[in-house]
């Protein structure tokens, strides 16, 4: 027989029976729905976790001061004093791939605006801050380059700052004292909110790291360098390049151990990725088991319909109907209810998908991987659950076939 | 010859018990001729009829069909032969319901692998022939009993078999439309065909040419052609 009228008369048939085939399609909806549905849920799951470690800075490589021995007893990370302002200037004019160089220092104050005060963290920064932790002034403006350069005493403030001093009113123009010196307050951060660490990203007053090395921390050494790669692949290249520039700078030969530290986020990137595909997997997985829970429907339909049709299948018979035509006939028969679930499962999955992300405050990802393979995981099913019903009409006995009533 | 059935045995395993439905049965029937096969029930009527339909296999015996050795072939075999050289009329019809009169006509085409458009040409040739093209696109259920036997015996004919196994055709039809039916077997017997009746009814067996009476799984009366004899 014909592939093209196996098709036609599968078809035909579930027509006749347009209930049945759609509760029995409604397995396989919802199941690859649910597949796409959670996976897509997962992975909004993951790009959220990257986003907020990319909002740290992405493709960022941190240089912290060394721990120093002193008499044998290791002080605390970044508290060695080699590492200078000039150590930053240097790796931003020879090495390449390098989008921003941002060194700072911190040091926690009291901050007081008349009768109110606020015990906060002071970072002495520069310009470049402002990109490599992808923050947005709110009103009013950055720290300049001219402002370093002339050590003037501005202040930006983060949001809970703003609020904890200010109230309900603009700082923008009012003074701040930190350690009893007055600073303008020139601008105010957008707010962040919290990390995914749970750190207050706004608690922050950012003020010159020339202002804040000389007039407010008497500083000579800084404590930390945060440097941005122009591409994740280059990461490597250019955390080697800083180590051996750092080292020649800080005239360190080679056994003695390094007087600074340059760490990456990847190793964070790469557990928390991890840890959400798995969070995906087991989302994907439970949503699987009802796509089998749905191939067994199908299973279940097809022999009724096998037990329900056996004089039809006599009748095919006795006009010449052979074994594989009538295999052939059952199998489409199941598969296009598979596949036509599996269609309707894949807008009804991404359906759901967009309304979770809209109505919910989750993010969703629809990515091609599992909408392919929940489809084609949903056509086997129907091959897999097909088989069996489709065999025992195969196998009919003509005579008994007719008899049947 | 058309039919060579030589020694024709059919036994059935009940329990310890053999059974034996056939029992040597030795048979010839010519092209064109209009056999009447007459029996009791449990006469082995309806096992002689499977077996000349290619429904089934006999448990020894040869029967070579148009020249051909068909008793011992495969399921698949059997299948390709019953389209290619048998037409069947049941007694209930057996039409599928959900299709159009035209599209059961066609069946047998389409196990045969023609296409499309040939099939229909021929489906509406032999509804043509049978007087239903207007009811082409009926649907089984829209037709008279009458009509739908007319159907069925297009689709017998659809595929140009060697012989048309008429099983009980009048069985549920009135008198007219019984009429009618022998009336287009008879034209059929008339234009050449094979036509193998099984009936019950001896005004029916009267219309065929040759009466062949079944008993205990054999035959005993074979009257054909105005000459009577005994074969016991």
């Amino acid at each position: 027989m014909l592939f093209r009228e196996s098709v036609i008369i599968a078809i035909k048939a579930l027509f006749a029976n347009k209930m049945r085939s759609i509760l029995t399609m409604l397995g396989i909806i919802i199941g690859v729905g649910a597949v796409i549905a959670m996976v897509s849920v997962g992975m909004g799951v993951r790009k959220q976790v990257q986003d907020s470690i990319a909002s740290l800075g992405s493709n960022m490589l941190i240089v912290t001061a060394g721990a120093p021995r002193v008499n044998g007893v290791r002080q605390a990370a970044g508290s060695g004093e080699k590492l200078k302002l000039d150590d930053a200037d240097a790796i931003k004019k020879k090495i390449k791939n390098i989008d921003y160089v941002a060194p700072n220092v911190q040091k926690s104050y009291q901050v007081v605006n008349g009768n109110q005060n606020w015990n906060t963290t002071v970072y002495g920064i520069t310009s470049e801050y402002m990109m490599i932790r992808s923050l947005t002034v709110k009103s009013g403006s950055f720290i300049t380059t001219n402002d370093m350069n002339t050590r003037n005493r501005v202040a930006v403030i983060g949001a809970t700052v703003a609020s904890n001093l200010f109230g309900e009113s603009n700082p923008v123009g009012k003074n701040i004292r930190i350690n009893n010196d007055p600073y303008k307050v020139i601008g105010v951060l957008a707010s962040k909110g919290q990390s995914s660490m749970g750190q207050d990203q706004d608690d922050c007053v950012l003020i010159p790291i020339t202002t804040a090395m000389e007039r407010l921390m008497a500083l000579t050494s800084i404590r930390t360098i945060n440097i941005q790669v122009s591409s994740a692949d280059k990461i490597d290249m250019v955390q080697e390049q800083v180590e051996t520039l750092l080292r020649q700078r800080h005239r360190i030969k080679k056994p003695a151990d390094d007087d600074f530290e340059v760490r990456n986020l990847t190793s964070i990137m790469e557990t928390m990725t991890n840890t959400t595909t798995m969070i995906t997997l087991l989302l994907g997985s439970i949503a699987a088991i009802s796509l089998l829970v749905g191939g067994i429907g199908i299973m279940n339909i097809m022999m009724v319909s096998v037990t329900e049709r056996t004089r039809e299948i006599g009748i095919r018979k006795a006009l010449g109907a052979t074994f594989k035509d009538i295999m052939l006939q059952f199998l489409i028969e199941s598969i296009v209810v598979s596949v036509i679930g599996g269609v309707i499962g894949i807008g009804v999955g991404c359906g759901a998908a967009m309304a979770i992300s809209q109505v919910g405050s989750f993010t969703t990802v629809i990515t091609i991987e599992p909408i392919l393979l929940s489809f084609l995981f949903s056509v086997g099913i129907g091959l897999f659950f097909g088989i069996y019903p489709a065999r025992k009409a195969a196998k009919l006995d003509p005579i008994e076939a007719l008899r049947y009533e | 010859m058309t039919i060579e059935l030589k020694d024709i045995k059919k036994i059935y395993q009940v329990g310890t018990q053999q059974v034996a439905a056939l029992n040597g049965i030795d048979l010839n029937i010519k092209k064109g001729e209009f056999a009447a096969l007459m029996g009791p029930s449990g006469s082995g009527k309806s096992t002689l009829m499977n077996i000349l339909g290619c429904l089934d296999r006999p448990t020894e015996g040869s029967y070579k069909l148009d020249g051909a050795e068909v008793a011992h072939l495969g399921d698949d075999e059997l299948a390709k032969t019953r389209n290619k050289k048998i037409g069947f009329v049941f007694q209930n019809f057996n039409l599928l319901s959900r299709i159009s009169a035209l599209e059961n006509v066609a069946l047998p085409l389409v196990y045969a692998g023609v296409g499309y458009k040939e099939r229909h040409e021929r489906a509406h040739y032999f509804l043509r022939a049978v007087g239903l093209d207007d009811r082409a696109e009926h649907q089984p259920n829209e037709l008279s009993g009458g009509q739908r036997q007319r159907v069925a015996i297009a689709r017998a004919l659809v595929n140009d078999p060697s012989i048309i196994m008429a099983d009980e055709p009048t069985g549920n039809l009135d008198t007219k439309s019984t009429r009618e039916i022998m009336n287009i077997f008879m034209d059929l017997h008339e234009q050449g065909k094979t036509v193998i009746l099984v009936t019950h009814e001896p005004e029916i067996a009267e219309c065929a040419s040759r009466q062949l009476l079944v008993r205990d799984g054999k035959i005993t009366k074979d009257v054909g052609k105005g000459v009577k004899m005994d074969v016991v």
